[in-house]
């Protein structure tokens, strides 16, 4: 779905998403991570659990809401990545825990 | 955290957002003696139109082009200018007394400013049609961001729909860079060349103009363009596989895609300057609700001023003049400088924001989308968060729901995570379209802080007074 630019070489940020390993770069939203891991869906909606991804990456839409090292309904757009984060896809109403 | 430990609780100007207009008000105040501080939700300067522009890994220049390259010396100019950056803040309210709101690293904090002024941009009309919530759809903006801050191309079918430069700019920007695109889905109405077309004299003069037909050229030479597209719809189970549309009066036809990118131009970002009850009014050209300012951008509360594309669709190097202005006013309230020296330096920047504006009612006019595109039908949603159907609006319409903040209670709709942040003008305009009125009859939801969601925990984070404490201490 997308690919990433050959130049420059950027240093790359060991992350996992839905417990599975993946190679982000720094400077990655933990969203940009996930399209470049081929995940175009990050959460099923609350209402009707449909499929959606990440929709504005600019932090309007609250589409691609995810679970960050545990804490569920974030923004994957608004948070970078750092090493050994833990992404997890939601489905369904998530509570919103502190 | 460190940034915001060493934050002062008050300051004299606070300015929101670090695009054109957010970077040129900050350096502009801080030069004058203004003790500034500029809070932005980003990691690093630049806004939207600028994003990442410290730190892209898009090296070649021609990629992203000269316009975006320009961001680069605003930025420059802010580091030496003694204004504070605290980025990484969510802004989650502003009174009228001049009290922020912020969250940052997690914690709450509240910081004083005797002016305010906001910079929060633009965001991507919304684009209702049917399949819109499909993984694998998002806005042309959003493909813009991924190119820029992490030097990311579509790959695979690649469908461009909509209307506006900024559609025509990214395909752009993905060929230079090597990518492809099956088609551009031109969605610009035939109609609007004549409604443009007395204001094109004006646009002669632009600096846009040039560099627009280059860009029209560039990605026509390599790109099929379907023109006159309506009807547009977007089909698939899990994520998009195909776009369904007609050309003029052709029968429908249907191409498959793996990401589709929407766009129908941009609308100022108001919820901010709504939620401290800044006064708007519809915009009929463009389509939105634009806040009531006057020639040095301050807003309906005297406090707070509104700058760049905020404050109407004007574009970046307009933004940043705005900006200028607005900290000018800033500075001459604050009794930095007088009035002559305020409007002195002031000439410049006027002068400036009319070069740049040459040619704007043009494009307003000859891009604006097509109302079917705008006022949703059927079982299209209109509100993505709470998923809220067209059609749910209308019957409650029918009942006598009249205005958006009643719809909020009836449908709930603009009342998910996102705030009426994306359906707002929708519903607006669905309501305005049942009830046969204006949208400046029918208004704009009332919003209130937060203005972002915040977690209890945040909000427990901030700093207490004594007073405070011993309100609710027993014994």
């Amino acid at each position: 779905m997308f690919r990433r630019l050959p130049e420059p070489a950027v240093a790359p940020v060991s992350i996992t998403i839905d417990g599975m390993p993946v190679e982000a770069r720094e400077g990655d939203s933990v969203a940009a991570a996930l399209l470049a891991a081929g995940h175009a869906r990050c959460r099923s909606s609350s209402v009707s659990d449909a499929p959606r991804g990440p929709y504005c990456m600019m932090g309007v839409c609250f589409d691609c809401l995810v679970e960050i090292d545990g804490a569920a309904n974030r923004q994957a757009c608004m948070v970078r990545v750092a090493p050994g984060m833990r992404v997890a896809t939601q489905d369904g109403r998530r509570e919103l825990r502190a | 955290m460190s940034k915001t430990a060493a934050l002062n609780p008050s300051c004299q100007l606070v300015v929101i957002g670090a695009g054109p207009a957010g970077l040129a008000a900050a350096t502009t105040a801080a030069k004058l003696g203004v003790d500034t501080v500029l809070l932005d939700e980003q990691p690093a300067p630049g806004g939207q139109i600028y994003r990442a522009i410290t730190e892209t890994p898009v090296t070649k220049r021609s990629i992203l082009g000269m316009d975006y390259w320009h961001g680069a010396e605003l930025v420059t100019a802010f580091r030496s200018s003694g204004a504070r950056h605290v980025p990484g803040t969510t802004v989650w309210s502003v009174t009228r007394e001049g009290e922020i709101g912020f969250s940052v690293g997690g914690a709450a904090r509240l910081i004083e400013a005797e002016r305010i002024i906001l910079a929060t941009g633009a965001q991507e009309r919304p684009f209702p049609i049917p399949g819109w919530t499909l993984p694998g759809v998002m806005t042309a903006g959003a493909a813009q961001i991924l190119l820029k801050a992490s030097g990311m191309v579509a790959e695979g079918r690649v469908v461009l729909a909509g209307t506006g430069p900024l559609l025509w700019l990214l395909a752009a920007q993905y060929l230079r860079a090597g990518g492809r695109i099956v088609t551009v889905l031109d969605t610009t109405p035939p109609a609007n060349r004549r409604a443009a077309l007395p204001y094109l004299p004006n646009f002669l003069g632009s600096d846009y103009l040039g560099a627009g037909i280059a860009l029209l050229r560039e990605v026509k030479a390599r790109v099929p363009v379907i023109g006159d597209v309506r009807s547009l719809r977007l089909l698939g189970e899990n994520r998009v596989r195909e776009v369904v549309y007609q050309s003029g009066t052709a029968p429908e036809r249907r191409i498959g895609a793996d990401l589709v990118l929407l766009h129908q131009g941009v609308v100022p970002n108001l919820n901010l300057a709504n939620a401290i009850g800044c006064r708007q009014e519809w915009h009929e050209d463009q389509l939105c609700f634009v806040p009531v300012i006057d020639a040095w951008g301050t807003s309906s509360i005297e406090r707070v001023a509104i700058a760049g594309d905020g404050a109407g669709i004007a574009g970046a190097r307009i933004a940043a003049e705005r900006g200028r202005l607005a900290a000018l006013e800033a500075a001459h309230r604050l009794g930095r400088i007088d009035a002559y020296r305020r409007d002195a330096e002031a000439v410049a920047p006027r002068r400036a924001i009319t070069r740049f504006d040459k040619g704007r009612r043009f494009i307003d006019l000859m891009y604006r989308p097509r109302a079917e595109h705008r006022v949703p039908q059927g079982d299209t949603l209109a509100c993505r968060c709470e998923e809220i159907t067209a059609q749910q609006i209308v019957e409650a319409v029918k009942l006598g729901s009249t205005g958006p903040n009643q719809m909020k209670s009836l449908l709930r709709c603009g009342m998910g995570p996102c705030q009426g942040r994306l359906c707002g003008l929708t519903i607006t305009e669905l309501i305005a379209s049942a009830r046969g009125v204006s949208p400046a009859d029918v208004g704009y939801f009332r919003l209130r802080p937060p203005i972002k969601p915040i977690t209890l925990a945040e909000l427990a984070s901030l700093p207490k007074s004594e007073a405070a404490v011993q309100a609710v201490v027993r014994g």
